[in-house]
């Protein structure tokens, strides 16, 4: 008995990382023999994007679940820290492909140009849409890739430090809190939105699918790496993911979920566990922002705006929360639905009298849909595939704050 | 007698209602003590204040040798400090194994990181499996505390309680819903406890106090209103007008 | 400029019958020679000869004075209008005419003016002497002073008043004594009227100089190169202006120029792969100089000893201090006024947005209250309200009734579609906040297509009754749109209602004890899911009246509701769960905020709404139960 709580290596405690590990690696090998690239070509260079960007959604929507199923923390401003990724990742792939048409173009002058007459020239470029022709201060490190990759992770991890220590602080919680963070994202959109912030207000950033320094590659080639890239990252986190709440820092999390309070009076730290899930998690979007928008090619504020963040929490509730695969199959499931159904493809419903236009319906169809899952299939998806695998699904995974309970006192 | 925890005149109201009123007692190292009271006379919120859910309008707390206010510490800090809790009713983590809420309470650094790095070994295996042997849950160690039964529920807190290894056991109303048998139970398993910390019980039930057989203190409007042992509390008139003049 | 006294006298003298005019004929006749080349010192009399023989003599000079008389061959002067040419004596057509036209000079301009305006100023028509004023109120002259100060006295109250006030103006502008100037200024001190500053304002232009010494000029005040509002680059550039220094030469100035002197890949013997230096540019730059091959440009030593050897001031245009100093003082004392008066406005701007964010928020602090859920469908309830006045408004074509209809149908939508969703939805999520929070969201995006495929993507309107358009104007300062006066009444009505149902209705009683204890409620026979659905419904219905009050006068779309949900859920977390009045709180404190942040960064509404959020998100660390917060133990659990 003693042997088997102690001995058990991790990844046997959780045969679902093998699963979700082996199905990622079929699946990016397929879609890669498959590809323009490398392969035969039956699935085209859009669709391999496509599929790029639902493994980074996926990703987002595992940190979710890190979040939500396992803290109980409904965050309804998680796409601030993955688009906030995609800006970082965004300023540097910008940056450097403008000085590089800029310095080809100031080639051609008989005086070779300033360094200062360089960056004058991108900045030009780059926010001459927006009226101006300075550096904003926000790009200062703009040239460097290995400083806006640190940054990718450093400035969601700490807005999400800094958020997450005042809210948790002031105790705030349940449905509080998904305002707050509702209003954190809004903040931030708005912010953004504004041509003097620095990002080019509501133009965004555009032209990320075009890797600096890697002319020569072709899209269709490019469109196979970066699907490898955000497969490993999945991977990856998936495993960081399933290690973090297998322990007894996973017990003590999923505790923190059913009764913070409890948890208090055992003498742990609750907002210190809080502060290092949601802070990780927030890093774990941003990667996850940082390899979508260049598969995506644009950022623009309206990617914060509150409406995607819940998205985003729909997504994990469809897939199941506390399931870390439940979150990848939601994600990958409903994010590939939507895209197929508006986009157009999906064959017209006649009814007499009616046509059902798929691009106009779906909206209503999801919302109609979600509110029937939440109301009749609380664990999701996961909840389906647990009950096939006769893996006994947890009591209380709802990630509910526990309702005051008056009868308790005195 | 060094006071482990020391009270010192704190009030404390709500929306005017004076739950707690200019209340003051000790208690020492390994004392067993029971606080009873009728229903409003501020047990739980006294229990409240110690452990750091509520905080006093005035006076202050005091805890160990030296003397440290607990007043500027939160809930965690407190527990840390070696004050255990006891609610009502049982609260264990339902979604977890038996096993998983015993290690969780087990001492330990309570660090976030710490808790990261934190890998069970045999000592700690061993040391959950006796916890779960002392209070009869040794065959459902593996078993989700939701599946338990209330009194077992109750003996699995108790063993929580035990693995935090407090200097201090605030518990509230142990008895509440126990079987005969189980009071019996619990009466002699926190007699033993009190031998080596202090234990304070809070309770209703005057035949419970009297088998703990141990110094009584009256709880009434919010200060005690009587002190000693159970038959000199049961004779001072104040007491009875309180318990049965009502 | 003068045109409507013109026009004035001009449709007076087109209805009298047309009868020749003797007297003005024979001054006419005496004074041809002044009339074609008049000149400004001698021509007074004359223009008072004419001006006393009646309308004809009026219309005669306003004609001159508009660069609008002829002078035929044979000496008659004609009036000439567009096409239509008129003798200017008899009022008769002479078509055919091909007048020489005059042209007289401005001085005489004036001259004829001011005696037109003393004549309208004095014409016994009260109409005709009200126009006058205004007229000169627009753009009044130094003669039109003087002409004020000679007319008769005003027999009107109103008009007498207003004589005063625009002679008072001119002469601010116009007296040649300064020391009349000065008092008039000290007069008006504190009138806080447009025209008042825009007197005053003239008289307050500056403009910069350079200059070695103090000039000989009324100064406002010296400045010195680098101070906050004067950096070194203005003194610089004032300099240039100035042709005190050279123009400093601009980077692409010296890139061309460098460009231009390549000799052999070489610029002044530097070569040109190394010109990416900019220290190497300037080194090129001055072999050049040296060369003679460019002009020469200010080396900032040059710049340095120039700026020593200035001093820079601000001077006024008006060149008495007397007057610019009473000015100043009358221009802060207004600026003061004026600040306390844009606050009464700014305070009505936030009433106003108070009242909205009140009227949105309302339901769904209600349903937050009682039943601790958070119903993202509410904007879609808003917007249903309005998409109701909406239709409503094509079926009944009378505003006002359309609007008496659209309320309570508003509601009754609203409502029912609040019980389907509590009975469908919510009733089976009970204790689960954040699932039915989700659950509701689901609604709301279906909701929200459902109305883009019922109705489209363009914006509805939604049209006020005539009564409730235009604005309650107090001065020039304060004003506020009538729509924005209603909805403020229509909250206090509604904060009256529902005071009024809490506390003094059967249903009001119920919903409180299922607030505070649903359990013991229940024990007592009330149904707590019946009051639930009542109350749900009930903020439901609120949000359908918002939705038609804001449709007023923001456009119907199906996005409607979701630009009022965050505020009306910040609205609900600052003001505090479970009390109307926290809700009031709520939504006064984030409304006025929301226009002092707007008022204080009027140019960026975008940065304005972001500090507002930041506010919030701060304020919440102080007060996490908002401003009036639930109190008791249960709030602590």
């Amino acid at each position: 008995m003693t042997e088997k709580l102690t001995r058990q290596p991790f990844i046997l405690r959780n045969p679902s990382i093998l699963v979700v590990l082996a199905v990622l690696a079929v699946f990016t090998v397929a879609v890669t023999l498959l590809s323009q690239a490398y392969g035969n070509g039956t699935v085209p260079t859009s669709t391999v994007k496509v599929l790029g960007k639902t493994l980074c959604l996926a990703l987002a929507a595992v940190a979710m679940d890190l979040v939500w199923g396992y803290l109980g923390i409904l965050s309804l401003g998680q796409m601030a820290f993955f688009a906030l990724g995609g800006y970082l990742i965004g300023q540097w792939l910008m940056y450097a492909r403008t000085e590089s048409i800029v310095a080809a173009s100031l080639a051609g002058n008989p005086i070779p140009p300033t360094p200062a007459e360089l960056q004058e020239g991108v900045a030009n470029q780059i926010f001459g849409v927006v009226g101006s022709s300075d550096l904003p201060l926000v790009w200062a490190f703009a040239h460097s890739l290995p400083i806006q990759l640190l940054l990718v992770v450093a400035v969601p991890g700490l807005l999400a430090l800094a958020f997450g220590w005042l809210a948790f602080r002031s105790r705030v919680n349940g449905v509080y809190l998904s305002i707050l963070t509702q209003a954190m994202t809004l903040a931030l959109a708005l912010w953004l939105f504004q041509n003097d912030s620095g990002f080019r207000g509501n133009n965004g950033l555009s032209g990320l699918q075009n890797i600096p320094g890697l002319d020569a590659v072709d899209q269709a080639t490019l469109s196979v790496w970066f699907l490898w890239a955000s497969a490993l990252a999945l991977g990856l986190a998936y495993v960081l993911a399933a290690w973090l709440v297998s322990g007894k820092f996973g017990s003590v999390v999923r505790a923190i979920r059913d009764d913070e309070t409890r948890v208090r009076f055992l003498g742990y730290p609750v907002e210190g566990f809080k502060l290092v899930v949601f802070t990780l998690a927030a890093m774990i979007t941003a990667v996850a922002g940082a390899l979508y928008y260049p598969q995506a090619g644009i950022i623009n504020p309206a990617e914060l705006m509150p409406i995607a963040s819940i998205y985003l929490a729909v997504w994990v509730a469809i897939g199941g929360r506390g399931r870390l695969y439940g979150a990848i199959i939601g994600a990958a499931l409903v994010s590939l639905l939507s895209s197929w159904f508006t986009g157009g493809r999906a064959p017209d419903i006649n009814l007499p009298g009616y046509t059902v236009n798929w691009v106009d319906w779906w909206q209503v169809a999801l919302g109609i849909g979600f509110v029937l899952v939440t109301l009749s299939a609380p664990k999701g998806i996961a909840g389906i595939v647990d009950h096939l695998g006769g893996i006994r699904p947890p009591r209380r995974a709802t990630g509910e704050v526990p309702q005051p309970a008056q009868e308790a006192k005195a | 007698m060094s006071a482990l925890l020391e009270v010192d005149s704190i009030s404390v109201s709500f929306d005017g209602f004076r739950a707690i009123n200019n209340l003051s007692f000790n208690i020492g190292e390994a004392e067993l003590r029971a606080v009873i009271g009728p229903n409003g006379a501020g047990k739980t919120t006294f229990m409240d204040i110690v452990t750091g859910k509520t905080r006093p309008d005035a006076g202050d707390v005091k805890w160990g040798t030296p003397p440290k206010s607990l007043l500027k510490m939160n809930e965690a800090q407190i527990a840390r400090a070696g004050i255990g809790r006891k609610f009502q009713r049982p609260t264990v983590f339902e979604d977890q194994t038996v096993a998983d809420n015993l290690t969780m309470a087990l001492k330990a650094n309570r660090n976030p990181f710490a808790v990261l790095g934190w890998r069970p070994s045999v000592d700690s295996a061993g040391k959950v499996a006796e916890l779960a042997s002392e209070v009869g849950l040794a065959a459902q160690i593996t078993r989700k505390a939701g599946e338990l039964s209330h009194g077992q529920k109750q003996w699995l807190e108790i063993g929580m309680l035990l693995a935090q290894e407090p200097r201090l056991l605030l518990v509230d109303e142990p008895a509440a819903g126990m079987t005969l048998a189980e009071r019996e139970q619990t009466t002699a398993l926190l007699v033993r406890l009190a031998q080596t910390r202090a234990v304070v019980v809070v309770e209703h039930d005057m035949d419970f106090v009297r088998r703990l057989n141990c110094k009584v203190t009256v709880l009434h409007q919010g200060s005690v209103l009587a002190e000693g042992s159970l038959d000199h509390v049961t004779r001072n008139p104040d007491v009875i007008e309180v318990y049965l003049g009502r | 400029m003068i045109r409507p006294l013109i026009v004035l006298a001009l449709a007076l003298l087109l209805a009298l019958p047309a009868a020749a005019n003797p007297a003005l004929e024979a001054v006419i006749a005496g004074n041809l020679d002044q009339i074609e080349k008049p000149s400004r010192r001698t021509v007074e009399p004359l223009v008072a000869q004419i001006a006393a023989t009646g309308p004809e003599g009026l219309a005669l000079l306003s004609a001159w004075a508009d660069r609008s008389l002829g002078v035929t061959d044979d000496g008659r002067l004609l009036i000439v209008d567009g096409d239509a040419v008129t003798d200017a004596v008899t009022g008769q057509p002479v078509p055919g005419a091909d007048p020489k036209m005059l042209r007289p000079n401005s001085g005489v301009r004036g001259v004829i003016e001011s005696a037109l305006v003393a004549g309208e100023i004095s014409s016994p028509d009260p109409a005709r002497r009200a126009a006058a004023l205004a007229s000169i109120a627009r753009d009044g002259t130094a003669e039109h002073l003087a002409a004020l100060r000679a007319a008769p006295a005003e027999a009107d109250p109103a008009l007498a008043a207003q004589r005063d006030r625009v002679t008072a103006l001119l002469a601010i502008r116009f007296d040649p004594d300064p020391a009349a100037r000065v008092a008039a200024i000290e007069a008006m001190s504190g009138d806080v009227g447009l025209d008042f500053r825009a007197a005053l304002n003239p008289l307050l232009a500056t403009t910069r100089v350079a200059a070695p010494a103090g000039p000989e000029a009324n100064i406002a005040r010296a400045l010195s190169a680098g101070e906050a509002d004067f950096p070194r680059e203005a003194a610089i550039a004032l300099l240039t202006s100035q042709g005190i220094l050279q123009p400093r030469l601009t980077p692409a100035d010296q890139r061309n120029a460098l460009a231009a002197n390549i000799v052999d890949g070489r610029v002044g013997g530097i070569p040109v792969a190394e010109l990416s230096d900019p220290a190497a540019r300037d080194r090129a730059y001055e072999a050049l100089e040296a060369a003679g091959a460019v002009a020469p440009a200010a080396t900032e030593a040059e710049v340095e000893a120039a700026i020593d050897a200035h001093r820079f001031f601000e001077i006024y245009a008006e060149p008495n201090s007397d007057v610019t100093d009473a000015a100043r003082a009358a221009e802060t004392g207004a600026q003061v006024r004026l600040a306390a008066m844009t606050g009464i406005d700014l305070g009505l701007d936030a009433l106003s947005l108070a009242s909205i964010y009140f009227l949105a928020a309302i339901g769904l602090a209600v349903t937050f209250g009682v039943m601790r859920v958070i119903n993202m469908a509410h904007g879609e309830f808003i917007m249903m309200g309005a998409y109701t006045g909406y239709v409503v408004q094509t079926l009944v074509a009378n505003r006002t009734l359309s609007l008496v209809v659209a309320l309570p149908l508003a509601f009754a939508v609203t409502f029912g579609a609040g019980v389907i969703l509590y009975r469908l939805v919510i009733r089976h999520l009970a204790n689960r906040p954040l699932e039915t929070l989700l659950a509701t969201f689901g609604v709301s995006i279906a909701l929200q297509q459902l109305a883009k495929n019922i109705f489209g993507t363009q914006a509805r309107p939604l049209t006020a009754p005539a009564w409730l358009e235009g604005a309650i104007t107090i001065n020039d300062v304060i004003s506020i749109s009538s729509i924005r006066v209603a909805i403020f009444v229509l909250a206090l009505l509604f904060l009256g209602l529902f005071l009024f149902i809490m506390k003094r209705t059967r249903l009001g009683l119920e919903v409180r004890a299922v607030t505070q204890n649903s359990g013991m409620a229940a024990s007592m026979g009330i149904n707590p899911d019946r009051i639930a659905m009542m109350t749900f419904g009930l903020g439901s219905g609120i949000a359908g009246i918002a939705g038609v009050a804001i449709g007023l006068f923001a456009q119907v779309t199906s996005e409607l509701g979701q630009q009022y949900i965050v505020q009306s859920f910040m609205t609900v977390v600052v003001g505090g769960v479970g009390n109307i009045w926290g809700t009031l709180a709520g939504a006064a404190l984030i409304g006025g905020l929301s226009k002092v942040i707007e008022f204080m960064n009027p140019a960026n509404t975008l940065a304005a709404q972001t500090f507002m959020i930041l506010f919030i998100i701060i304020f919440i660390q102080f007060r996490p139960r908002g401003i009036i917060p639930q109190r008791g133990r249960a709030a602590e659990a």
